[in-house]
């Protein structure tokens, strides 16, 4: 019983508080569940942008601005993808359509993991433990990553094929739900499970846990934390490309800008989550997803404030976060 | 000294812009219980975070079985089979204590004896087996510490300060489990409490101001009331 609580009781239960509190105030039962999944749709693409930043600065104090550049590649390869496979897309066969989707985003993955090793290498190494520089380095990548993408894919909005079978919505009574959303949740949801599994139940997960504590003892312990690393900060930027591609799909209409806008999420996300910690990446994305949609249908002019509300109302209650993966 | 399994050779140490270590020389004869003693501040934990090389030695050697390990990285020397139990436990609080062990055991599986062992040693270990760390009492860790060093067969344990902020009645037990593990392994012990040292330490160095100013067996030390006062209220001017 004291694990079911501890499980599901405390922070963890503030999103479903959340979504409790929203009902009696959206008003209608149709329109709350269309919101509530959306929220949860765009909560579970933001964990898997924010998972792998919250590793990377869990495991090895890395502050990374020029995350968001895997964002927006993942976005661009997804389309160019989709659009390169415009006739799987349209075709009115499922497995075509999700050949097609899974293509995109396995694309973007592989660029992530890639582009994620040469990140690593090139520009995060020279500058481990000096926080300036890290700033300054990232930043300056990030810039060069939107030059690059201005450069292959121009600055006009890029539009983004939507496979035929994630097109339209579920009518169910008088509730409509995208179905793109319902997809979006599933596959978040998978990602978060494989990643818990692998944190929970394998060694190396268990080294990245202890790494995110305390480096020095796992190094201490016979470890090589820089190798592991590296395997994180992969891993970490090909969930960014990841998250990137399932958001172009969502939006339909992409901007080199879009990696810059959702980055902000991002940061609040794993802010609040607590850093290193994926259970508190789930947790604040589900929070900022939620709440970003019942304020904007509820209080519109309150939409773009509402996340740094909730940062600050988190923030002032729990300093360290929700989950932190280092208890204070 | 043709006995020791570490030898330390005019190491010197800095700390960002402070140089800690001034030559420190040390031989540690394999087998039982070696002290290193000294006031707060004299280098005793800078000795053994560059002997584990969590800290970098800028010049001197360091021979662990006739290998220079000073240049080595920590994972490295870890895996010649030296442990490190550090002052603050180094315990990882957000996993249980089976995966505190199991993280400490090289092949992430465990040698039934030793766990065996390692329970008639410490009971709460298998009392709190799937609790997490960060609920353990104080003196509780240090033992899943001292677990953690002895879970793997190992040739060399340092041990920073064991017995900081323990009950008198924690630190009766802990002597006795250290005198049972110094017979089969080379403990080196970094202690402030001068009680506790001299129950167990066969051998014992002191060291001020980043340098060793006495070696000997500690037994001698024990004996002679004088020399204890003049080595333990160390300060500046006797250097």
């Amino acid at each position: 019983m004291r694990d079911l609580v501890n499980r599901f009781g405390g922070v963890n239960a503030l999103p479903v508080i959340l979504m409790i509190i929203a009902l009696p105030l959206v008003g209608s039962f149709p329109t709350w569940v269309t919101l509530t999944v959306a929220g949860l749709a765009m909560g579970m693409m933001i964990f898997l942008m924010a998972s792998g930043l919250s590793l990377v600065f869990g495991l090895m104090d890395v502050l990374n601005f020029g995350h968001s550049a895997f964002i927006s590649f993942g976005a661009f390869i997804a389309a160019t993808v989709l659009a390169a496979l415009a006739a799987w897309v349209s075709a009115d066969s499922f497995v075509l359509n999700l050949a097609a989707i899974f293509s995109a985003i396995a694309a973007a993955a592989l660029f992530g993991l890639l582009a994620g090793w040469f990140f690593e290498q090139v520009i995060i190494k020279p500058v481990y433990r000096d926080h300036l520089r890290q700033i300054l380095i990232t930043m300056g990548a990030l810039i060069v990553a939107e030059q690059l993408i201005l450069m292959i894919w121009g600055g006009n909005p890029v539009a983004v094929p939507r496979p035929q079978i994630l097109s339209g919505s579920l009518i169910i009574g008088d509730v409509s739900i995208e179905i793109y959303r319902i997809f979006a949740f599933l596959l978040g949801l998978a990602v978060y499970i494989a990643l818990y599994v692998t944190l929970k139940r394998t060694r190396i997960g268990l080294l990245i846990r202890a790494g995110v504590e305390n480096r020095e003892m796992v190094e201490a312990l016979g470890f090589k934390v820089d190798r592991l690393f590296v395997a994180v900060f992969m891993t970490g930027s090909a969930l960014a490309a990841m998250g990137g591609a399932m958001w172009a799909g969502y939006q339909g209409l992409i901007s080199p800008a879009l990696g810059g806008e959702i980055m902000i999420l991002v940061f609040i996300v794993v802010i609040i989550g607590g850093l290193g910690s994926i259970e508190g990446s789930l947790l604040g994305a589900l929070l900022v997803g939620l709440l970003g949609n019942y304020v904007a249908f509820i209080f519109p002019k309150l939409s773009l404030a509402s996340n740094m509300v909730l940062m600050m109302a988190i923030l002032l209650w729990r300093p360290w976060g929700l989950r932190p993966a280092v208890k204070p | 000294m043709s006995g020791a399994i570490l030898r330390l050779d005019d190491v010197h140490t800095d700390i960002a812009q402070y140089h800690i270590l001034h030559g420190v020389s040390l031989d540690i004869p394999e087998g039982g219980v070696h002290v290193l003693l000294g006031r707060n501040g004299a280098g005793k934990t800078t000795t053994l975070r560059t002997i584990m090389g969590l800290w970098r030695a800028r010049k001197g050697a360091i021979v662990f079985r006739h290998h220079d390990i000073s240049a080595l990285h920590a994972s490295d020397i870890a895996r010649l089979g030296i442990a490190y139990v550090p002052e603050n436990m180094g315990i990882f609080g957000g996993l249980t204590v089976e995966e505190n062990l199991r993280l400490a055991s090289a092949t992430g599986r465990f040698d039934k004896d030793r766990l065996d062992r390692i329970f008639d040693l410490f009971p709460a270990i298998e009392q709190f087996w799937d609790k997490a760390a960060w609920a353990l009492s104080g003196g509780q860790k240090q033992m899943l510490a001292i677990s953690r060093a002895i879970i793997e067969p190992r040739q060399l344990i340092l041990i920073d300060e064991p017995t900081k902020g323990l009950a008198p009645a924690i630190i009766g037990n802990m002597i006795a489990t250290f005198r049972e593990i110094g017979r089969e392994t080379t403990i080196l012990l970094v202690e402030q409490n001068f009680l506790f040292a001299k129950s167990l330490g066969r051998g014992v160095s002191v060291v001020d101001d980043g340098r060793i100013v006495h070696n000997g067996a500690m037994a001698d030390l024990a004996a002679d009331e004088k020399l204890q006062g003049e080595l333990l209220s160390l300060s500046m001017e006797l250097q």
